[in-house]
């Protein structure tokens, strides 16, 4: 039998706040265990939550960012359950009326065509705090440092058909909130982590099979491996003629599976009820207005520009705009140089090559965007040639030259690199080389004149050489070709 | 000086009269002497109260007294107190230092008061008549054989025994207006919003309301003065100006109209307290109020609507006691679930329990739009009952409890323990003020009248309430324990 799969991803995002969604706490990651958590954090006696407005901001314009609508008024809800890391006994949730309503998010699958995967929702939240298992001598020790941090968990519906459309969805989220700046979008901290609906049907079948829900799924890669993994065993259970049962399992990325955690019988009953502690957050129409028109440009806004406007490939506008600190860079390279191809191709060309092998982020590239296009600048106006081109990029990844533009500049001249155009240097190289290479000359003489193009390419070498790299290398072929010929 | 109203202590402490720190300690000595059986305190703070004392001297001394300085109050245990102990009259905290000032407690002592110790209460201000704390019943000062009320009841008794002049109470059901009534005393529960809940222990948040708890109408003027306003740190504060709340007192009540809803009138009413009720309104129309009869017609679904939405609330709120951060932690417990059951089987007290249990219930899958929802949409029926009524008059009255203070341990069963806020209840529900003053005795045991304001119509009740004990005494008579000198 063909199966299909279907897949559905709750994504939740700390937001980038600097305090924490209901208290004044600090939300900085890493801190002393405990040391971040306030009176209102630790759940006290009597203390009461006041809503950030930041996270409320940041919120909507995620809402904007996927064109969702934004409802008039959203609640908060309190969501009862028992758990030493959560202090009050319930998280502060919104389950009725979330702040985000239905939207969409393009993703670029493989062979470069588009999907649209909507969004049921998006609601903000409250963390809860860090259950530490070890060095506490079978005990559980408590960190509330994580305990009030904002999130906002973004429900899309079911509509991914493979595993592979999953981590492009989940990719397309983590390059929304980042380019949004609402979260640092760091997966390895936790700042985004990811619950995966999968189920699988006969193809055709119009129903959704049963699903499971995966927990614990925190980076692009494990959400391929775990849909992996559990499709099969989906598959399998079928085939065999068993029926998977609703449940919640637990991805364990050390062995690569996923295990049953709880059945739907076994299931909390929540008893969400409205929080009496807050209002309902009433957003005026002004203010949603204000934030989409200072709503930055998002993904999918720049790969279009940069194909329509900077006329790139949509390869190139893809991989250019996947990120924001990529998109920023490329376009830093490209005012600086004024040319978007030739930005293109050395962002991801020399550039990206040399960061790929030292394992750097953009971000942190030994060469700014201000260098490199002061070089590109340098390759484009003829003062340098291709290879020094190499030679001066080079120097500048070890920090040669100054910070700025004309950090190239600087390099060119201290290595003298600039290209020689002169033609009279030129011809008085090429008059030492034919004399150093009688029997090459030779040979060249004795040639069929058709099979003589070939032969420049020696002479051309050892000009090259002589000028150290430096000579105009069109210029060099032309001279050779007029002054080899004079001689046959 | 334990005779004398708050209003009447700022004025001798003012004069000169006496200092702050004589007055502290006059009154702790009548505490100790007389608190025992009475058990109005859960905790008496003599250090704290006497460095408050010579602060609020040395304040005065420096020219720099407020109208409240150097006054003695006390505390219901339900405000959190920095560094001292605050156990909602709960085994569960009775270990709980809070590390923080409510608002309340804040602005009282920015006020220069002298917190003088921290009342006896219900257990989590659930209760009618101060029996279910763990601290033990609370006399009432009236008839030691007779409750106080609750769940402001160690504040009521406190002030009517003339321990302190005023007590700050909180109010989700009635817990400020009938202990007052039955202590024969004037309490004040505030709109919803008016005063900030930060740092009160909360029951059920969107009832929860703090208010003074004195002799005299003027004096709950002033201590409202004080506490009231916008908190940014209680959102369902309200941002309105505050008032001073003496201003209006004076106001002449000509022209007043007076309803009286006929469903507080009706059967279950005691005929003395109806009778004393009658009188006192009697007295309202020969200051030149008139009168007439008044429907809330949903009065009836108050208490169960009440008995949904408070336990839901309360379901929650006690959530976070579980045995891990704070208050009791059983024994040696096995495993987590172990620590959470037994940690709060010992650790609430019965009703507490039955309110836990009740809000569980109807907050569960499949119950919640019987219970929770409906509930919702009758108590927008009851606070539209009260505002079409403020349309035609301008201050409903009645009695504050159907019956005078009754017996301890008269009443076992929990549903005749309800029906004792039939009068009170919903009040909460809608959001409005309202103020219990005193306006009879029958049989020794007092008899308050209830008198109840649009939304932030205080200085209104104030002003009412006031001018009606300018034209009564029944505010000044004390009970023989408060006549006692040392």
């Amino acid at each position: 039998m063909q199966w299909e799969t279907v897949i559905g991803l709750e994504v939740h995002v700390q937001l980038a706040t600097r305090s924490k969604i209901f208290s004044g706490a600090s939300t900085a990651f890493g801190a002393e265990p405990n040391s971040q958590a306030c009176a209102v954090d630790l759940g006290l006696p009597g203390v009461l939550p006041v809503l950030n407005e930041q996270a409320v901001a940041m919120a909507v314009q995620f809402g904007l960012g996927i064109h969702a609508e934004i409802p008039e008024v959203s609640v908060f809800d309190r969501k009862n359950y028992f758990y030493p890391d959560l202090p009050k006994g319930y998280q502060t949730s919104q389950m009725y009326h979330p702040i985000v309503g239905p939207g969409e998010v393009e993703i670029t699958l493989e062979d470069g065509a588009t999907k649209r995967i909507r969004v049921h929702h998006a609601h903000l939240e409250e963390d809860a705090g860090k259950s530490l298992h070890e060095d506490f001598h079978g005990m559980t020790g408590i960190d509330l440092n994580r305990a009030g941090t904002p999130l906002l968990e973004i429900v899309s519906e079911p509509d991914m058909r493979s595993a592979k459309e999953a981590a492009a969805y989940l990719k397309a989220i983590h390059s929304i909130v980042t380019y949004l700046g609402i979260s640092d979008g760091n997966m390895a901290e936790g700042s985004m982590r990811c619950d995966v609906n999968v189920s699988v049907r006969p193809r055709g079948q119009a129903s959704f099979g049963t699903r499971a829900e995966i927990k614990n799924v925190n980076s692009f890669r494990f959400v391929e491996r775990a849909i992996a993994f559990e499709v099969e065993r989906q598959i399998e259970l079928l085939e065999d003629g068993g029926e998977v049962v609703q449940e919640t399992r637990l991805f364990d990325p050390e062995r690569d599976e996923t295990r049953s955690m709880r059945t739907k019988e076994q299931a909390n009953d929540y008893r969400y009820f409205p929080c009496p502690d807050l209002l309902p957050v009433v957003l005026d129409r002004a203010y949603v207005d204000h934030l989409r028109d200072t709503l930055p440009e998002l993904p999918a806004d720049k790969r279009a520009r940069f194909q329509d406007q900077l006329g790139l490939s949509a390869y190139d506008a893809g991989v250019l705009s996947a990120s924001r600190e990529m998109a920023e860079y490329f376009e830093a390279v490209k005012d600086a140089c004024g040319d978007p191809k030739q930005a293109a191709n050395w962002v991801q060309g020399e550039l990206s090559g040399a960061l790929n092998r030292e394992g750097l982020p953009i971000q942190d590239s030994p060469v700014s965007a201000t260098q490199l296009g002061g070089l590109i600048a340098r390759v484009m106006d003829d003062t340098i040639n291709g290879k020094a081109a190499k030679q001066v990029f080079q120097a500048l990844w070890n920090g040669e030259g100054g910070g700025d533009a004309n950090s190239a500049d600087e390099v060119i001249e201290a290595k003298g690199l600039k290209q020689v155009t002169d033609t009279g240097a030129i011809e008085a190289m090429i008059d030492q080389v034919i004399a150093d290479s009688p029997a090459q000359v030779a040979q060249y003489r004795d040639a069929e004149p058709d099979k003589r193009g070939k032969m420049v390419g020696y002479f051309v070498g050892q000009v090259m050489k002589a000028s150290r790299g430096t000579a105009n290398p069109q210029q060099v072929n032309a001279l050779l070709k007029e002054k080899l010929d004079a001689l046959c | 000086m334990h005779d004398k109203t708050l209003t009447e202590l700022a004025a001798g402490l003012a004069a000169g009269e006496f200092s702050s720190r004589e007055l502290t300690q006059a009154l702790l000595a009548r505490i100790d002497r007389l608190d025992g059986d009475l058990n109005s305190f859960i905790s008496v703070t003599p250090e704290q109260a006497l460095d408050a004392a010579d602060q609020a001297d040395a304040a005065r001394a420096a020219g720099n007294a407020g109208p409240l300085t150097g006054v003695p109050l006390a505390l219901k245990d339900i405000f959190c107190t920095q560094g001292v102990k605050t156990s909602a009259g709960s085994k569960m905290l009775d270990t709980f230092v809070a590390p923080y000032d409510a608002t309340v407690v804040e602005k009282l002592r920015a006020a220069g008061t002298v917190s003088l110790g921290k009342t006896n209460m219900d257990e989590f201000a659930m209760g009618s008549s101060n029996e279910n704390s763990f601290y033990g019943p609370v006399q009432n000062p009236w008839d030691r054989a007779a409750v106080p009320g609750g769940s402001s009841g160690g504040s009521a008794a406190a002030v009517a025994a003339g321990l302190v002049p005023a007590a700050m109470g909180t109010d989700t059901g009635g817990s400020i207006r009938q202990p007052a009534a039955f202590c024969g005393i004037t309490g004040l529960k505030p709109t919803y919003g008016r005063v900030s809940r930060y740092g009160i222990i909360a029951y059920a948040s969107s009832l929860d309301q703090a208010g003074p708890m004195a002799r005299t109408a003027e004096d709950c003027a002033r201590l409202l003065t004080a506490i009231a306003g916008h908190d940014l740190r209680d959102s369902t504060s309200v941002a309105r100006g505050v008032p001073d709340y003496t201003e209006e007192l004076a106001a002449p009540l000509a022209g007043l109209k007076i309803g009286l809803p006929r469903e507080y009138f009706g059967e279950g009413l005691d005929p003395t307290v109806e009778s004393a009720v009658r009188e006192a309104i009697g007295v309202f129309e020969t200051l030149g109020a008139t009168v007439r009869e008044v429907s809330l017609p949903h009065t009836h679904f108050a208490i169960p609507a009440y008995y949904v939405i408070a336990p839901a609330e309360a379901s929650s709120n006690l959530s976070r006691y579980d045995g891990v951060r704070f208050g009791h932690r059983c024994d040696a417990p096995a495993d987590l679930t172990d620590l959470y059951k037994r940690s709060r089987a010992e650790g609430f007290g019965e009703e507490v329990k039955r309110r836990i249990l009740i809000g569980t219930h109807t907050l569960s899958e499949g119950f919640f739009d019987a219970y929770y929802k409906k509930a919702q949409q009758v108590r927008r029926l009851i606070r539209q009952d009260f505002l079409d009524a403020f349309d035609e008059v301008d201050v409903l009255m009645g009695p504050a409890s159907p019956t005078p203070a009754f017996d301890l341990g008269a009443k076992k069963d929990p549903v005749s323990m309800y029906l004792q806020d039939i009068y009170t209840i919903a009040i909460n529900l809608a959001g409005i003020p309202g103020i219990s003053v005193p306006a009879g005795i029958v049989g020794g045991r007092p008899i308050g009248l209830q008198i109840l304001g649009t939304h932030f119509a205080e200085a209104r009740l104030l002003n009412v309430a006031h001018q009606f004990q300018q034209a009564t005494d029944w505010h000044l008579r004390r009970p023989a324990l408060a006549e006692e000198t040392l």
